[in-house]
């Protein structure tokens, strides 16, 4: 366990000497930006498709970081040494996508239903929006990590990272939406956040196998 | 303890780069790596630190108390530095540390003269320092068999001195490398293994 938590401590110090959360609000904030503008000012309309902006501000800016999850420990030789202990490399896998989650998706998780303020959402939603958010933020950046380890080798990655990951992205957004807006009765969202949370679990588990998987192929 | 290496091959991208090999290192020994650019000197290394699979043959530790297996106890210093710009060189190395369990950094720091620069962000780093803050692993965390890819490139006189001073400590105590090289290293190798490029 010293080995995770050794790559956790480094991965939030250097995520927070790098600055990729940066790019990722800056991406999320031109988004729920633009949007009123491109819109018009049709305030009922952009209430009601608020959730979705701020859905796919999250799912896009987390993809965007996705690529730094494992590169630069590939390039440098990092990922080469991770190997050689006897801490499974799955569990040190996971670590990165964890501190990931922490320095990224978590606080765009957690910045983005204030943000959506300015599409005019309904502030009872807010806390409902925030939960869901924050549990989907979880799998999100597990998601980010396979599509980082597949493409950890290549040059210009990027293209290939949507592809791989959008297709997994779906149900996180379907759900995570539904859970969202599915009324203001704690009842009526339930059955849409215990699917949320069961994607998450899913993610969990799938995520450090495959990425593992896929990273050890590029490093042989 | 001894390592022992029973008919190895390598086979990189469908070229086959060596076949059947055989060698032994015991403890207190240093296997000297010669070859031409291209031989497979750092495939084999890297074969030994279980970076690469090996299609065929075997290598373990023989003569241990308990199974012991090879990458868990090496060290493999090679191109890549492994060391974070963004982190100091204190940093840096107390992370190799935490990850591997234990290891003393001021020893690690102390054996490359870089006590000194401890406080400094590694991308203030010439190419000769950050190559000695990858070596500075070996003295930080204890493991019985170096694998050293060229250790010596890059490195100013002093500091191969130092690299020799400590290479001799490690074999004093039952260590063991394997170096490749293509300069006489400071100390004397007993053993050598030339590998044959092939056309």
């Amino acid at each position: 366990m010293s080995a995770v938590r050794a790559i956790i401590a480094r991965d939030l110090r250097l995520g927070a000497r790098q600055g990729g959360l940066g790019t990722a609000i800056g991406f999320l904030l031109a988004l729920i930006v633009l949007v009123p503008l491109s819109l018009g000012p049709d305030l009922a309309l952009l209430s009601r498709i608020a959730p979705g902006i701020m859905w796919l501000g999250l799912l896009l800016a987390v993809l965007l970081t996705s690529e730094q999850i494992f590169q630069q420990d590939f390039e440098d030789g990092s990922l080469d040494l991770m190997t050689m202990t006897a801490t499974p490399f799955e569990l040190i896998v996971l670590a990165k996508a964890f501190s990931h989650w922490i320095t990224v998706s978590l606080p765009l998780a957690v910045l983005a239903p204030p943000l959506g303020l300015m599409l005019n959402i309904n502030i009872a939603q807010v806390p409902m929006i925030w939960v869901a958010m924050i549990l989907g933020s979880f799998a999100l950046s597990m998601l980010a990590a396979i599509g980082g380890a597949v493409t950890a080798g290549l040059r210009r990655g990027s293209l290939l990272v949507s592809l791989v990951i959008l297709p997994l992205y779906v149900p996180v957004l379907i759900f995570g939406i539904a859970a969202s807006t599915s009324g203001l009765a704690p009842e009526t969202a339930l059955p849409s956040f215990l699917v949320l949370l069961a994607i998450t679990l899913v993610t969990l588990v799938i995520s450090p196998l495959a990425s593992a998987a896929a990273l050890k192929a590029y490093l042989r | 303890m001894r390592l022992v290496a029973k008919d190895i091959c390598c086979e990189r991208g469908g070229r086959l780069i060596f076949e059947s090999l055989n060698f032994t290192v015991e403890q207190g020994e240093l296997l000297e790596l010669r070859g031409a650019n291209g031989a497979g000197k750092s495939s084999l290394l890297r074969l030994i630190a279980g970076l690469n699979e090996t299609s065929s043959g075997s290598l373990s530790f023989q003569d241990t108390p308990s199974e012991i297996s090879v990458n868990e106890n090496s060290h493999y210093i090679g191109h890549a530095e492994a060391n974070k710009s963004a982190l100091t060189l204190r940093q840096n190395l107390s992370f190799w540390a935490a990850f591997l369990g234990t290891g003393n950094v001021e020893r690690g720091l102390a054996a490359f003269d870089l006590t000194d620069i401890a406080d400094d962000q590694a991308r203030l780093l010439s190419s000769g320092q950050k190559h000695r803050l990858s070596l500075a692993r070996l003295a930080t965390i204890e493991r019985t068999l170096w694998l050293l890819d060229e250790p010596t490139v890059g490195l100013d006189q002093n500091s191969t001195g130092k690299l020799n001073d400590l290479l001799k400590s490690h074999m004093d105590n039952g260590g063991m490398a394997i170096v490749a090289t293509h300069t006489d290293l400071g100390i004397k190798a007993k053993k050598h293994l030339t590998l044959k490029a092939r056309a």
